[in-house]
């Protein structure tokens, strides 16, 4: 009769403590069975919707998110328009397409750190976090915020980008390219980063398809899904970019589809970019009169995959009824299938891997014995769980030198 | 200069709590220990328990399955304890007050001695903050 | 593989059961059909034709309480609404989760937001409601003269 004993998963960012989510039950050292909890981010914001109107709509679904927090907004506008049937102008696209590509690169920066940090290697998140600061000058420098932009409306967006900006941005997005290079040729090649995160936290196609998961945890298993090829909107038909997907569905292949989606998102920016010089600067919205009865299916491709919003109208100037779904919701889930079976050193790299947006998932649970109740481990002490397997793996990746 | 503001006035200990928040104020949080603001040059260090923490920094509109976790945090923090409350969800419940699980603002749970406000407050207005807490404390 | 080839073969498959088809463009189709035929729909969609399940939406309207059910066919980018109205006094219809994993957290949610009750859902159990509020309070509920 083997003892089952509770374990917590910590807290996502090194400073949390206490919030239930996920509790661990192992036996010895492995991982039997997930169960989570929710709630403590619930802020009835389906409800709240209701009341607004649709311009002040945007502001609300910006908040859901801090991280994705472009992809709320860029569902919303694209299922309002498409309730009132509205096309908006070609500069308009553009902009909004590099907005969305803009969050790509600092959303996938900071899983790097992140996902570094809960490995041992805390120089990888300072330098990743250090990198994405440019990101957000540029935000600050084109909307005013670094996070929460407020860029979109119904018909368009609110700010320009003028041409005297862009060669900023063309020189900021040459930095980043080389810091990635960086970052890449850190990650890729090192041996004990190989070790820690091949084989671990596997999603195989079939699981992918069966809890319906999406973005880079879907595409890094093989399932070429992606909203701006799929149902493309904006922008993205207009530029040449590609899907990146990978085969091996573990840990390191999440971490290269990121990776080497931010040289796409890079790309997919200067284009937009030649884009913008063709279009009449000041073109970027539409007088839109009033939304229609109807219904409108909106989706868009965050960094951690499609999110989706579906909106019902009665003429009025609020939704009836506005459903969010973020991708989050969805891959969190599979956590059921990439943890079980494995060490518990290897469940938070395992968890962090489907990159889940802190508000969708931020409280993780603490460790509990099964068979006496007593707490055994917290958040901090499972994240060194993690650190001390690292530390091993290098030793002996030395002496094997 | 009392033995107590003499600590103080020397490296603070912070501990974050994030009540139903969308993130924003806790990536900003943790942006002052990044390399560009680099929080730890002052000393303040970010840990891992209420326990040993002189700053207790709370973000998030608390909604009613956080509030007793904030109650019960406050409790277990050494006192005396300095609180600030960041963002304008943390400082007045910013877009979530009508919501139908809005249990905030955190002044209304716990005293609170300083706030920061914006949506999110960017780390110069946060590191800011904290050094005004000093200042006056 | 288009539209017209699939709404073609879903007609075909499911002739008695379908109330109403409402065909916005070629990437948005809401078909209404009788909530005893959605375990058959589903494993058709989801099984024969590989359309992936996104999620779903309930709603209180004077209608009744009506779900959508959002699939998306990824190839070529429809979004095909499954539609059902249920019952004002008593909401229930047949849970999803047992075809795949990917409906069994939303109907818990629907379930704890408007009280409709998903038969034979493997754990119906709260997810969001915990400490938020109590049983038998249904939020998204709203109130109809």
């Amino acid at each position: 009769m083997s003892k089952q004993t509770l374990i917590p998963i910590g807290p996502y960012h090194p400073l949390q403590e206490e919030p239930e989510l996920f509790r661990l039950y192992c036996e010895g050292e492995i991982v039997k069975d997930i169960k989570w909890e929710t709630g403590y981010n619930h802020r009835g914001i389906e409800k709240l919707s209701e009341s607004k109107t649709y311009e002040q709509v945007f502001f609300l679904v910006e908040r859901i998110c801090g991280i994705c927090s472009n992809s709320h907004p860029f569902a919303f506008a694209n299922a309002v328009e498409e309730i009132a049937d509205i096309e908006i102008t070609n500069r308009a696209k553009y902009i909004r397409s590099i907005i969305g590509e803009l969050e790509r690169i600092h959303s996938h920066l900071l899983w790097v750190g992140l996902a570094g940090h809960f490995l041992g290697y805390n120089t990888v998140f300072m330098w990743a976090w250090k990198y994405r600061e440019p990101v957000l000058d540029l935000f600050e420098m084109i909307s005013g915020n670094r996070n929460s932009y407020a860029m979109f409306k119904v018909g368009g967006v609110r700010r320009d980008i003028e041409d005297s900006k862009i060669p900023i941005i063309q020189k900021i997005l040459d930095d980043i390219k080389k810091k990635t290079d960086l970052l890449t040729g850190a990650v890729m090649d090192d041996p004990v980063i190989h070790a820690r995160t091949k084989g671990v936290g596997i999603l195989t196609k079939q699981d992918i398809i069966d809890y319906g998961a999406v973005g880079p945890t879907a595409r890094a298993s093989g399932v070429a899904i992606d909203v701006r090829k799929d149902d493309p909107y904006a922008a993205y038909p207009l530029v040449n970019w590609k899907v990146i997907t990978s085969e091996a569905g573990d840990v390191f292949a999440k971490a290269e589809v990121r990776l080497l989606e931010i040289y796409e998102s890079i790309s997919i920016i200067r284009q937009c970019l030649d884009g913008l010089k063709k279009e009449k600067e000041g073109d970027i919205s539409l007088k839109v009169k009033e939304i229609p009865e109807g219904i409108g299916n909106g989706r868009a491709e965050a960094p951690r995959g499609e999110v989706f919003h579906f909106v019902q109208s009665d003429g009025s100037n609020s939704p009836v009824r506005h459903k969010i779904r973020a991708p989050s919701y969805v891959n969190i889930a599979t956590f059921k299938k990439s943890c079980i079976g494995q060490t518990i050193a290897d469940a938070t790299i395992s968890l962090a891997a489907v990159d889940p947006c802190y508000c969708c998932t931020e409280r993780m649970a603490v460790a509990y014995d099964l068979t006496s109740g007593e707490k055994i481990m917290n958040a901090f002490e499972l994240i060194n769980e993690s650190l001390k397997k690292t530390i091993e793996l290098k030793r002996t990746i030395k002496s094997q030198l | 200069m009392g033995f107590k503001n003499y600590c103080f006035k020397k490296s603070l200990w912070v501990f974050h709590f994030g009540g139903a928040s969308c993130n924003n104020c806790d990536i900003e949080i943790l942006d002052c220990l990044t390399p560009r603001h680099d929080l730890e040059r002052f000393g303040i260090l970010l840990v891992g328990s209420i326990r040993h923490a002189d700053v207790l920094l709370v973000n998030g509109s608390i909604n009613t399955h956080d509030k007793e976790r904030l109650i019960e945090v406050y409790n277990q923090a050494p006192k005396p304890i300095l609180v600030v409350a960041i963002g304008a969800c943390g400082c007045t419940g910013g877009y979530f007050t009508e919501s139908y699980t809005f249990a905030g603002p955190v002044d209304k749970i716990i005293p609170v001695n300083a706030y920061v406000p914006g949506c999110p407050p960017k780390p110069e207005a946060i590191i800011a903050g904290i050094i005004k807490l000093i200042q006056n404390s | 593989m288009n539209t017209g080839l699939i709404i073609e073969n879903f007609m075909e498959q499911f002739k008695s059961d379908i109330l109403e088809v409402s065909v916005k463009n070629q990437k948005r189709i809401i078909i209404t059909i009788m909530p005893d035929a959605i375990i058959n729909v589903a494993d058709f969609l989801y099984r024969k034709e590989e359309f992936r399940f996104i999620i779903a939406t309930a709603l209180h309207t004077k209608k009744g309480f009506e779900i959508h059910y959002h699939f998306s066919k990824d190839i070529i980018g429809l979004i095909l609404n499954i539609h059902v109205i249920l019952d004002k006094d008593n909401p229930q219809i047949e849970s999803l989760s047992n075809i795949f994993n990917a409906s069994n957290w939303i109907e818990r949610e629907m379930h704890e937001l408007l009280g409709i009750n998903f038969l034979n859902h493997p754990n119906q159990e709260k997810l969001i409601s915990e400490g938020n509020w109590a049983e038998g309070v249904y939020p998204l509920r709203k109130e109809f003269k």
